[in-house]
């Protein structure tokens, strides 16, 4: 980012995430708050003349119209009915919807094509075409593919990507969407999904947290206790290492998984400010500060999984599925590999122990995954249809029968199916006083997934030279926020 | 090491057992050719044995242990799940025209530069054998551009552009194999005796039916091997896959596979399984041209 | 002595390669030059391309620590290749050209790595050196919760792991070229030595390797190239981080991301492109050399 760019997403981003983030609170999918008394103090009535590109075509308009009225019956009576065919659009959407999705791995995948499905069957004019690119592909081909020939509508997460995207002209202002699906969403999910010319580019599907995840069978049979202090913390896995068991598994081959552990040692002990100020590039990585993150961190490596940089976060969980390490720092996405219902119901998880009492255990990590409509769409009214019909507690709810570990971003989305994993998470995001997106998120993406990640790889295999390790890293981090 | 172990062997085992049956003389060369040999297919049958066996029983017993059963259910499940056919039917719509293609226009180069003295031959050859030699990384981006710029008609690709389309992975790969090619083709052509088309010429035939009726018929060893050489490598190309294609659906197979590798990561069986279809085809385009394939790999005359 | 006929089916003949080769393959080169010389986010057009001097080569040189592991690791490639797999594919060229019995089968056996697809040698391979179910650490009894060794994993040992895989396919690669090469030598050569009582030892070294002069040239340039060209299994492997950097993997990162650094990863490529052109300028050399002496 430039100098003259900062002031846009670099310099807003962590203002005006935090006070979307405390907001956030209410968005955990409990229904506390009415959405008519959102709508109210909702910003969407400011974006009310709607770019032209959100207004339809007029050979489709008569086709948008019904369906929007409808999504918009079914969004505000959907607090507890399941995806029924009212909600999804009540069949007039027409013609060929592409959707590029980046759900390859059989679970979302799966949840995904359950969720169009209640669309199609609601409106049989109009065909889904969902093109599955594996993750990686996806987001390194990102650029390329919306500049090229991208589908109508994409999967894509908030925060700084999001907002990256919309600044750059790659993707379609969806506020006409936002008019309909307004009052299904908190505030936090509302700014969330906002670019930062303060229209609309984004549809939330759900967010996740990141916390400590165990198996409670393994943990009653040996009588731990859950650890809310770092002291706590460190003897339980002192225990465990002692009962043979692997304390904390890790897998960081690719390079993004252990940015979590980074992340949540960082918010606990120089707080969520600073750890934001840090993403943006207002505090240095050689700050001392930030070295006294990796120090805390170097307490407890013993304790985690042996060689990590060669093995996959897949291949870790399975050794907390296995019963072979106690516990495992992930997203609630971990809970995919449980896939058998008594494992399943045998994983919990807590928040991450306090380490700086001032900063207590405020705040988490928890992404938002949506959807996003390309700059060169080419069905808008279709496209439209579709994401009125995604944002709708309905359809959500449809997305999290089939995929257990995520909580729809609908707050007014049906609880009453959720596991307890999805109990808890929607509770701990609600009681989280800030939430960040994850590091390669909150900062410049490249930065963080090659080099944040190469960083935190080698001080695995040499954490004695962590200090220089900073200070070159710094060294990148000039020429990438600089650039 | 073996390898220097059975090398003196060799050395000093050779002379004396000259004179003696040929197949005594290389007793020594036959235990070094095994041990390699051994060692070079160990890898391949393991993972063989691999997806030969349940995942529930590798995860029970281990994957070093004596087979309980062996199945092929490994291999009909990544075929029905990867949706193999479509992708393997994706690989043969880009590698037989960019085979056929890169053939046929590095044969009329190859033909030019072996039958002609023209001033500008050394530069071409130049041209041609050093793009063969660039890391296509350097290439990329402007690449990039380029198939987002030019249009094509529909007929060629369905969306106007040579980005995401077939024929995009066409061009490229041929552009990029063409080098190698025309190197091989031009040096084996001049192995073959002028008197021929000498003769031909005495009659009055044209480049053409030179090129056409009497060079290319007597190249058919160079050109078999040529496309043994060529399926393998555009078969199981990735780069250019993974950059320039953007619809999951439109990949070529090999770089499909990630997305069952992305499905299915923890069950190693079932992804040997389908990595071992994957490689089906170049075997089977090997096995079919292994004859010629030796022998028309003529990198540069050396005869005396 | 040509027909117009000729001359215009002979220029067509050179013409339409000559353009593909050009317009696909030179003038994107050449536009990696002019870019490595910019800053560009890879979004947006010509404007959006910045002109930044030699900004990007100078942090290349002081401020990119990825840089120097990546050139040792292309060196410690091409030495490994020269010195072993190259060698190997060689001297099994020169053990089957013997006319042994069973040659072809050999043959195929070895040549079979070079015909596989990355796919499916990034999943033999995964199942070789697999901490916990890989062949190498279970036979050895390594394969544990805490004692296994980390062949993929631990930065001081996985580029050696990484280069085995390599050599796997370098060897059936060369052996097969240099067969090809054998096969083209003058078998009265080879009878008048014996003749003369040369050991094959001889025979080689001595009467049919000078011989083969342009053979071993292209097999060094191919062995160069190889080496600066290796990606795909270091790709595979683990993205090409942790002890695996190579040039060509610091280029693809660079340049694929939502937020590239088309100009960084552009003089890292012309940095590559500057090292391959030494041995296709030697190559070229050569070449001219051989077209002189006909």
């Amino acid at each position: 980012m430039s100098d003259s760019e900062s002031g846009t997403p670099g310099a807003q981003s962590p203002l005006s995430r935090r006070s979307v983030l405390k907001g956030l609170a209410g968005a955990a999918g409990l229904a506390v708050v009415p959405g008519a008394l959102l709508e109210a103090c909702s910003s969407s009535k400011k974006t009310a003349s709607p770019p032209s590109s959100a207004a339809p075509a007029a050979t489709t308009s008569a086709a948008a119209a019904p369906t929007s009225s409808a999504a918009a019956a079914a969004s505000s009576s959907a607090a507890v009915a399941p995806a029924s065919s009212a909600a999804a659009g009540g069949g007039a959407a027409t013609g060929t919807i592409t959707f590029g999705s980046n759900y390859s791995d059989a679970v979302p995948k799966a949840a995904f094509a359950a969720m169009i499905g209640g669309f199609t069957s609601a409106n049989p004019n109009a065909k889904v075409t969902i093109n599955t690119v594996d993750h990686n592909t996806f987001q390194n081909n990102i650029n390329n593919y919306l500049q090229g020939t991208p589908d109508d509508l994409f999967t894509w997460f908030a925060g700084f990507r999001m907002r990256f995207f919309a600044s750059q002209g790659l993707a379609t202002p969806i506020d006409d969407v936002w008019d309909k699906i307004g009052d299904n969403f908190s505030d936090a999910f509302k700014s969330a999904a906002k670019g930062d010319d303060g229209h609309y580019y984004f549809v939330p599907l759900y967010n996740y947290p990141w916390a400590v995840f165990y198996r409670k069978s393994v943990w009653a049979a040996k009588g731990y206790q859950v650890p809310t202090t770092w002291d706590a913390f460190v003897a339980l896995q002192k225990q465990m290492q002692k009962d043979g068991l692997v304390p904390m598994a890790m897998g960081q081959k690719d390079g993004w998984p252990a940015l979590g552990t980074f992340d949540i040692i960082n918010m606990r002990l120089n707080g969520f400010q600073f750890h934001m100020d840090l993403m943006a590039h207002k505090v240095t990585w050689d700050d001392p500060k930030v070295l006294a993150v990796f120090k805390q961190w170097t307490e407890i490596l013993p304790y985690q999984q042996a060689g990590a940089n060669g093995r996959i976060w897949q291949d870790a969980a399975k050794t907390l599925l296995n019963k072979q390490a106690g516990m495992y720092l992930l997203g609630s996405f971990v809970a995919q590999q449980f896939t058998a219902a008594p494992d399943l119901a045998d994983l919990a998880f807590f928040p991450y122990p306090a380490i700086d009492p001032a900063n207590a255990q405020d705040a988490i990590d928890a992404p938002i995954d949506g959807f996003m409509m390309s700059k060169k769409v080419k069905n808008q009214a279709g496209a439209t249809a579709l994401l009125e019909y995604i944002g709708t507690a309905g359809a959500e709810a449809l997305y999290g029968k089939t995929d257990p570990s995520d909580v729809a971003a609908a707050t007014n989305a049906d609880t009453s199916n959720y596991n307890p994993i999805q109990l808890a998470s929607a509770a701990l995001i609600k009681n989280s006083k800030d939430i960040a997106q994850f590091l390669d998120r909150d900062t410049n993406p490249d930065f963080a997934d090659n080099t944040v990640a190469a960083m935190i790889q080698s001080f695995f295999n040499d954490p004695g030279a962590v200090a220089s390790q900073l200070k070159a890293l710094e060294g990148q981090a000039k020429t990438v926020f600089t650039s | 090491m073996t390898a220097a172990a059975s090398v003196d062997n060799l050395i000093t085992a050779a002379p004396i057992a000259r004179r003696r049956t040929s197949e005594r003389k290389h007793v020594g060369s036959h235990i070094f050719l095994l041990i390699i040999t051994v060692l070079w297919t160990a890898p391949l049958l393991w993972a063989m044995y691999t997806s030969l066996r349940p995942y529930g029983e590798t995860a029970k017993y281990g994957y070093l242990s004596l087979p309980h059963h062996l199945t092929f259910s490994n291999f009909t499940n990544a075929w029905s799940q990867a949706d193999i056919l479509h992708y393997f039917w994706n690989s043969v719509i880009i590698t037989l025209p960019a085979v056929v293609i890169t053939l046929g226009l590095a044969s009329c180069v190859a033909y030019v530069l072996a039958r002609f003295s023209f001033w500008f031959n050394i530069p071409l050859l130049i041209i041609f054998v050093s793009a063969n030699l660039l890391p296509p990384q350097v290439i990329i981006t402007p690449l990039y551009r380029i198939y987002l710029t030019i249009h094509v008609p529909h007929f060629i690709s369905n969306n106007g552009l040579l980005y995401n389309s077939y024929a995009g992975l066409i061009i490229v790969n041929t552009a990029f194999q063409l080098g190698f090619c025309v190197f091989v083709l031009s040096n084996y052509m001049k192995t073959i005796p002028n008197e021929i088309t000498e003769a031909a010429l005495v009659d009055g035939a044209s480049v053409w039916t030179r090129y056409w009726k009497l060079t290319l018929p007597l190249c058919r060893p160079a050109l078999a091997a040529l496309a043994t050489l060529l399926t393998t490598w555009i078969y199981n190309d990735f780069f250019w896959a993974i950059t320039l294609i953007s619809s999951g659906n439109k990949r070529p197979i090999t770089s499909a596979l990630a997305n069952l590798q992305g499905q299915y990561f923890t069950n190693q069986n079932l992804l040997a399984a389908g990595a071992l279809i994957t490689a089906v085809p170049t075997l089977l385009v090997y096995v079919i041209l292994q004859k010629q394939f030796i022998a028309g790999l003529s990198l540069g005359s050396s005869k005396g | 002595m040509l027909s117009v006929g000729d001359k215009v089916v002979l220029s067509l003949m050179v013409f339409i390669p000559l353009a593909i080769v050009l317009f696909f393959v030179w003038f994107p080169a050449i536009a990696t030059v002019f870019l490595s010389f910019t800053t560009w986010s890879g979004i947006g057009g010509l404007k959006a391309i910045h002109a930044d001097g030699i900004q990007n080569y100078h942090q290349i040189a002081t401020n990119y620590p990825p840089f120097v592991p990546a050139l040792e690791h292309n060196v410690l490639w091409l030495v490994v290749f020269i010195v072993f797999a190259t060698p190997l594919g060689i001297l099994i060229a020169v053990l089957l050209d013997q006319k042994i019995r069973g040659s072809r089968i050999y043959q195929s056996l070895i040549f079979l790595p070079v015909m596989l697809s990355l796919a499916l040698i990034g999943i033999i391979w995964e199942l070789m050196y697999s901490n916990n179910y890989g062949l190498i650490n279970s036979l050895i009894g390594r394969n544990g919760q805490t004692n296994f060794i980390d062949w993929l994993g631990n930065p001081k040992l996985n580029i050696w792991a990484v280069l085995v895989e390599a050599s796997w396919r370098q060897v059936g690669y060369v052996m097969v070229l240099y067969l090809a090469g054998l096969k083209a030598v003058d078998p009265t050569l080879r009878e008048a030595a014996t003749v003369d009582g040369a050991t094959p030892w001889q025979t080689f070294w001595r009467v049919v390797f000078p011989v083969l002069r342009p053979i071993n040239v292209i097999i060094v340039v191919i062995t160069v190239i190889e080496s600066l060209r290796a990606f795909d299994l270091v790709y595979i492997t683990n993205g090409g981080t942790n002890g695996l950097e190579l040039l060509s993997v610091l280029v693809t990162r660079n340049i694929l991301g939502q937020q590239s650094r088309i100009g960084f990863g552009s003089s890292l490529g012309v940095v590559l492109l500057v090292i391959a052109l030494v041995p296709i300028i030697t190559f070229l050399v050569q070449q001219l050399r051989e077209e002189k002496r006909r």
